[in-house]
């Protein structure tokens, strides 16, 4: 994010109209020897040129890319040293997602479910950046991040069983569906409330790093969306500030919900807002995982040395409708979509580069998706058969000791169920 | 519990509001009734509640490797001078400021105690808690209930000065404990003095619950007793019973319970009447056991607090008093409380519920 200078004045010259150079992008000239001047709130030298900055005063941040849209990586030096395994497991993390994404998806419109969120389009940025990461690093995520969950080794078996609330739902049925988490793969439970986890990953990252011999870093997911919260501009400061060693991995998708990215902001994204803050950034392509797996580690490797932040911008195209509640194609075209879909896939440019390097075959892929679709199915049918949870969890671990007004509460609908137990659906439910 | 307050503070109350009755601003609307009791045996030195609360923090610090001090100017002892010298003691890492931003606060708090940190978060002034009531009222409050305990914030404690300080106007006077009486979850404590204030800080810090602690600061250090040096603890949910009678119950906590205790002695002087006068001290989760039992013995119940009338927390222990106590009742609950407008500047003898508002709500009472 270079503030423009003499020499890019001059290369930009040729690309840029020339009424928006004549305001702008020229060095000024330096006051007081170049010495800064001693106010406390910057360091920084007096000019006499006045000359206001604004979106255009900077060059746009660069997308880093190791694939092309064929999966053939472009500068050999920057691919990276997966093992044959890993990468395959990669692959099929992703394929997988995709399969559950569509299965799920379809029995929620069939009313089985109460409500999903797929992955469309994104699948690369979270088992890419899960990856990069270990298995001690605490995961905050926003909802959109599945793909991490799984590489984590959280089963189909307990995301299935989340959706439905039944009684092997590790949150018990009190959230809606997708809302999941896990302490044993250290994934904090996902929350609705936008943005709320990222002051909260700086807060834990900073608790990690007090600990001796920390091997530990917390990587907190976002979309561009959520960025705009109060919370988001609170986690980035308290992270440079406090040195807390949190990864923040954005999902700029360019929706939330039907608002494009242009009615979300007027800067160079999200990622032009790091450097601001004194947070290390960067920008990378979210459809080429292994692009996002370099940035991750990198990042992580980085935050842990230095015990600082780095905010990491992966861009990307929410593929999929917002949610079961919505229909995007009120807001944007089909032909938009399809383009995400066919040229710029995250899960077609990996198979490209596994394909490649002789990895994986179209036989190979089919059994896989086959494999995967009938586990999601088979999962589902088990979890439709599983009773949800007996009516009296949804009034404990309110506190880690039930209050008395609680305990009394408890026995007043013990009581009424005894006389109106017809007009409710406890045969859905475990009982005594 | 009943012989906790010292009756023999008389002579000091008569001083005191001379005192205050020739100073220029408007500093007191109450007297104050120190403790006597001794909730543990042992040495004791005479602390105001600042320092009774700095007690309570270095105890936390220095036997709790994990616990750490934040919040706006906390480095260098705090506004109110509570966390004064902790930073010199225990390093830059475990007392620090933050950036100015309370959401920022709450929600770092919440992710230190989710890593199995002690954190203990200050706000400047309750009335600046706002802009982190989503992190506490949705995040705080519901962790544990949405992960069913795979995570939780219990080791959070939220600290806020809260309540009238004379002339703190709109916005240094506040008191929102019934905003986050109505958030399942929470554990919301208001202290009355230095000994209440460092065994109750010293609970929460410890309780498994993220609690929200409420500091009247006018009490800061206009309050002072023998505060036990060593560490103890006094049980949150409970109320206690600081004076003993049959002709009413007068329910209040913070800065209002030794308005209470005032109004019990003018009753006890003027009509020859003997009140129960209860510091409620939890207001979430609340001593319904308390309460109620000592209005089924007295019939009668004055509720007051400072915090504006409608939908205050005196509204929750009306209807439950109601409830539970109805056969028992020999009059309406009363309620008197600041009123429902901003807490204004200059007004602030006007709007308080004062000794005098509480004494004729008492009148009334006894006389329905």
């Amino acid at each position: 994010m270079a503030l423009r200078n003499g020499v890019s004045f001059l290369r930009l010259l040729t690309l840029r109209q020339s009424a928006r150079l004549l305001t702008t992008h020229t060095r000024p000239e330096l006051q007081n020897g170049g010495k800064l001047a001693e106010f406390p709130g910057a360091k920084a030298p007096y000019v006499t040129e006045m000359r206001f900055l604004d979106e255009t005063s900077y060059d746009p941040i660069p997308i880093y890319r190791v694939l092309d849209n064929s999966g053939e990586v472009i500068d050999r030096n920057e691919e990276p040293n997966i093992d044959n395994d890993s990468l395959v497991n990669i692959y099929k993390t992703m394929a997988q997602l995709s399969q559950m994404d569509k299965i799920l998806y379809e029995s929620q419109r069939q009313g089985r479910i109460s409500f999903y969120m797929t992955n469309y389009g994104e699948e690369g940025v979270q088992v890419g950046s899960a990856a990069a990461l270990q298995p001690q690093d605490l995961v905050f995520a926003q909802y959109r991040e599945v793909g991490v969950i799984l590489y984590r080794g959280m089963t189909v078996t307990e995301l299935v069983n989340q959706c439905y609330g039944n009684h092997e739902d590790p949150g018990k049925g009190r959230a809606m569906p997708v809302h999941y988490g896990s302490k044993q793969h250290n994934i904090v439970s996902i929350s609705s409330p936008l943005a709320t986890q990222m002051p909260q990953a700086v807060g834990a990252a900073y608790a990690f790093k007090r600990q001796a011999n920390n091997d530990r870093v917390v990587i907190c997911y976002f979309g561009e969306g959520a960025a705009s919260e109060g919370d988001a501009f609170a986690a980035l400061n308290f992270a440079a500030t406090l040195d807390a060693p949190v990864v923040f991995l954005c999902r700029n998708n360019g929706y939330a919900i039907s608002t494009p990215s242009s009615e979300q902001y007027r800067g160079d994204g999200i990622a032009a807002r790091g450097p601001a803050l004194g947070i290390t950034t960067l920008r990378v392509d979210g459809t080429d995982t292994l692009a996002v797996y370099n940035a991750v580690k990198k990042a992580r490797a980085f935050a842990l040395e230095n015990n600082k932040p780095v905010l990491v911008e992966a861009m990307n195209y929410r593929v999929g409708h917002h949610s079961t509640s919505d229909d995007s194609t009120a807001y944007r075209s089909v032909e938009e979509i399809e383009k995400w879909t066919k040229d710029e896939s995250p899960i077609q440019k990996l198979k490209l580069y596994l394909e490649r390097k002789g990895l994986w075959s179209d036989e190979e892929d089919k059994a896989w998706l086959k494999e995967s679709r009938d586990n999601v199915v088979k999962t589902m049918q088990d979890a439709e058969k599983k009773q949800k949870p007996h009516w009296k969890e949804m009034l404990e671990e309110v506190y880690h000791d039930m209050p008395p007004r609680l305990q009394k509460q408890m026995q007043q609908m013990e009581q009424h169920l005894k006389k109106y137990k017809e007009h409710y659906p406890l045969n859905q439910y475990q009982s005594d | 519990m009943s012989g906790l307050v010292t009756n023999g503070s008389v002579l000091l109350t008569r001083f005191v509001s001379r005192f205050n009755g020739c100073t220029k601003r408007l500093s007191s609307h109450f007297t104050y009734f120190p403790d006597n009791g001794k909730p543990i045996e042992g040495e004791t030195t005479k602390m105001n509640m600042m320092q009774a609360i700095n007690s309570a923090l270095e105890i936390t610090l220095k036997t709790d490797d994990s616990a750490v001090l934040f919040g706006e100017d906390v480095a260098f002892g705090g506004v109110f001078r509570c966390a004064l010298g902790l930073q010199d003691k225990f390093g830059k890492e475990r007392v620090f400021n933050t950036p100015l931003c309370e959401q920022g606060i709450a929600g770092f708090g919440i992710g230190l105690a989710t890593a199995g940190a002690t954190a203990i978060a200050e706000i400047q002034f309750a009335d600046y808690i706002f802009p982190a009531f989503d992190q506490l009222v949705n995040e705080a409050a519901k962790a544990r209930y949405r992960s069913a305990s795979q995570f939780e914030c219990g080791a959070l404690t939220v600290r806020a000065p809260c309540g009238a300080v004379g002339h703190g106007g709109l916005y240094h006077s506040q008191s929102p404990e019934a905003f986050f009486s109505h958030a399942p979850g929470l554990k919301v404590v208001v202290p009355r003095g230095p000994i209440s204030a460092k065994g109750l800080l010293l609970s929460c810090i410890r309780e498994r619950d993220p609690c929200v602690f409420l500091e009247p600061k006018i009490l800061y250090r206009s309050a002072t007793e023998e505060v036990p040096d060593v560490d103890y603890t006094i049980p949150l949910g409970k109320a206690q019973v600081l004076r003993e009678g049959d002709a009413a119950t007068l329910v209040g906590w913070g800065t209002q319970v030794h308005v209470l205790l005032e109004v019990a002695e003018m009753a006890r002087t003027n009509l020859g009447l003997a009140c129960d006068v209860i510091d409620l001290q939890s207001i979430l989760p609340w001593d319904e056991e308390t309460v109620c039992n000592s209005v089924k013995k007295t019939g009668r119940a004055l509720i007051a607090h400072e915090a504006p009338l409608t939908s205050g927390f005196g509204a929750e222990l009306a209807a439950t008093i109601q409830e539970e106590c109805f056969l028992h009742l020999e009059a309406p609950v009363a309620r008197v409380a600041g009123w429902d407008t901003p807490f204004p500047h200059v007004f602030e003898p006007f709007y308080l519920p004062d000794k005098w508002r509480c004494y004729q709500a008492l009148v009334d009472l006894v006389r329905y």
